[in-house]
């Protein structure tokens, strides 16, 4: 693979590359700076305890929120750390439904996450496709694909998604749709800013001199280069997903309430907020506003690492 | 220009009507709007009479050609819930959520602009460094739950604010304005405060970089190698390069601050055309969400334009073209 020595190859990982001649792989450059940043690595170990809790919620949650036989309406609204009938602690609460606010967090980050990773890893496949498809075929494609760009990006994220919705309907599919369709286009014009430069260098003309089809040039050798900007706009949207999916459930219009997501839990909790039972919308609420600081966190420093210019 | 205006408005109806095709045929096959209409005690006669005086017994283009040429004529045809033109509707409910976003914006560029700066003149101060934790924390916090949070501080625990409705108005030229009384003052802030919260933030970061980088450009070394008091420098020559891109910014912002007013609104029962569009949603209120559709197409467009106008006049380096 022909690789460029742009921004991966200049990046200094304060005293730590003084013995690692051997693993100069970009990657492990990157996460060894990130490793490096406070911020980011407390970022990354509270991202991997939201997945790893997200991923055993049913193994380490007290109680199925979901199962109707382990509930009981007289716990409703209980507040932390009440003991339900049964002896079971509410550590933070029950809900209106007498559900341990906690295992209902626990099963609402699986869908957040879910719902967020999914839905910005496949928008960024279609936008990436589409962004570097316009920037190698350039001419009238590529003037047309980036007036769409250009409009639709005119447009709130958080318009496109309610209109997608009140036609589609709620649903975990559905939403991951709908977000799919309000952020392909920034991954579609990230790649293809990145993907012009790239075209111009040495690497392409040498590939393109060596008869090499276009496909191949094309994901092989200006894909791999494009990168490094795409993450970062790739971690930013996941947190901006996974918020717009919150903000989008808590209006009643996301998923449905078999599904709930944390969003959801705080919608639920919004109607008890007046008379005092703060415990079911705060508690969701600052498990996703952690979660999405964390991600946020990462991102911030990746975009520090994998852009040289940027200073401080 | 002219060329530029025609162009631009060419593309804006283009963009309704792929819009409305779009979300028309959307909305048909979704499902029928009798359901939501009718009683469940309704007998087929009285079904078929409803089906018929809304004319949803016609064919899909047949709906959508009525729809088309009374769009032409003004009319976005009636709210099925309120019986009302679904367009007065949205544009009784317009001023209330116009006011938010300004105020929002407002708020938004008076803590923004000041804090993005001193963080870019001094990018290793502490107070800078807060600053910019702080403008991550803005970044990431869910409107929605940081103006639950507003409501149980604000309204619930410390009583010092309501927590609901848009309190008195005052009329300025016969549109009803919270500016100018105590009590509409009262019930604007929090939700005027929570909206803007994330475009603080964002226009913190954007002053910032925007600073940096023009600190860095040869005139500014050149106006102090000239001996002018830093102050100058940065009021004059620096504020002036870095504001300049920040007005497409704040259209953009303008645009994003009444979408997502959808949110404040429902939190705060603030009587917008946000909230009117969720209730609509709830409903399958075609005609509401599609003149709610057709309204935001055309004030984003006009903002876009104004922007566009108003950069190409302050940046004479930009022209307008008319085919791009």
């Amino acid at each position: 693979m022909t690789r460029d020595t742009n921004t991966a190859g200049s990046i200094h990982v304060g005293g730590a590359d003084v013995r690692a001649p051997r693993s100069r792989s970009p990657f492990r450059q990157v996460i060894s700076a990130l490793l490096h940043d406070k911020l980011a690595l407390v970022g990354i170990l509270l991202v991997l305890v939201f997945i790893l809790a997200a991923v055993l919620a049913p193994l380490i949650a007290p109680q199925n929120p979901y199962d109707l036989s382990q509930l009981d309406i007289l716990d409703g609204r209980l507040p932390p750390g009440s003991q339900s009938m049964n002896g079971m602690v509410y550590l933070i609460g029950t809900d209106h439904q007498g559900r341990d606010l906690l295992s209902a967090i626990l099963y609402g980050l699986r869908t957040s996450i879910l719902v967020g990773i999914s839905s910005a890893a496949i928008a960024l496949v279609i936008g990436a496709s589409i962004g570097l498809m316009s920037a190698y075929a350039g001419g009238r494609l590529d003037a047309f694909l980036m007036r769409v760009v250009d409009i639709q990006l005119s447009f709130p994220a958080i318009l496109i998604a309610l209109i997608f919705l009140a036609i589609l309907g709620q649903g975990v599919d559905k939403i991951i749709l709908a977000l799919i369709v309000t952020q392909w286009a920034y991954y579609a014009r990230t790649i293809r800013g990145s993907a012009l430069v790239e075209r111009k260098r040495a690497y392409v003309d040498a590939a393109r001199s060596m008869a090499l089809p276009d496909r191949r040039i094309l994901f092989r050798h200006i894909l791999p280069n494009c990168l490094p900007p795409l993450i970062v706009v790739a971690t930013m949207r996941v947190a901006y997903a996974i918020m717009l999916e919150a903000t989008l459930s808590f209006l009643g219009i996301g998923l449905p309430v078999t599904e709930p997501s944390l969003g959801l839990l705080i919608s639920n909790g919004f109607e008890y907020l007046l008379s005092g039972d703060y415990w079911i919308s705060f508690f969701p609420g600052l498990i996703l506003l952690l979660l999405i600081v964390a991600i946020n966190l990462i991102g911030d420093s990746l975009r520090d690492i994998l852009n040289p210019r940027r200073e401080g | 220009m002219s060329g530029y205006l025609l162009s631009r408005s060419i593309q804006t109806v283009l963009t309704l009507l792929v819009m409305s095709v779009l979300v028309f045929a959307g909305l048909y096959l979704v499902g029928n709007p009798v359901d939501v209409l009718l009683s469940s005690t309704a007998t087929p006669t009285e079904r078929l009479e409803v089906i018929r005086s809304f004319g949803l017994d016609k064919p899909v283009w047949e709906q959508y050609w009525l729809f088309l040429t009374r769009a032409l004529s003004g009319d976005l045809g009636n709210s099925f819930v309120f019986n009302q033109p679904a367009l007065k509707l949205i544009l009784n409910r317009m001023p209330a959520t116009l006011e938010l976003a300004f105020v929002a914006l407002v708020i938004g560029l008076v803590f923004g602009i000041p804090l993005g700066v001193y963080a870019g003149l001094k990018p290793k101060s502490l107070v800078s460094k807060s600053v910019m934790t702080f403008s991550i924390l803005g970044f990431s916090l869910p409107t929605f739950w940081i103006g639950l949070v507003m409501v149980m501080l604000f309204s619930v625990q410390l009583g010092w604010l309501p927590a609901s409705g848009r309190g008195d108005t005052v009329p300025v030229f016969g549109v009803p304005v919270s500016l100018f009384t105590l009590d509409g003052l009262s019930h604007l802030l929090l939700p005027a405060l929570n909206l803007a919260l994330f475009k603080i933030s964002l226009i913190i970061r954007l002053t910032r970089a925007g600073v940096i980088e023009t600190m860095q450009l040869d005139f500014v070394r050149f106006a102090r190698a000239k001996g002018l008091p830093e102050r100058r420098i940065v009021t004059v020559h620096v504020l002036k390069n870095t504001l300049i891109p920040l007005i497409t910014v704040i259209g953009l912002e303008l645009g994003s601050l009444i979408a997502f007013a959808v949110v404040t609104e429902t939190i705060f029962a603030w009587p917008g055309m946000g909230k009117l569009i969720i209730d609509a949603i709830a409903v399958l209120d075609r005609p509401v969400i599609l003149a709610y559709l057709m309204i935001t197409v055309v004030m984003f467009s006009v903002i876009n334009l104004l922007v566009d106008i108003l950069y190409s006049i302050v940046d004479p380096r930009v022209r307008l073209e008319g085919n791009s």
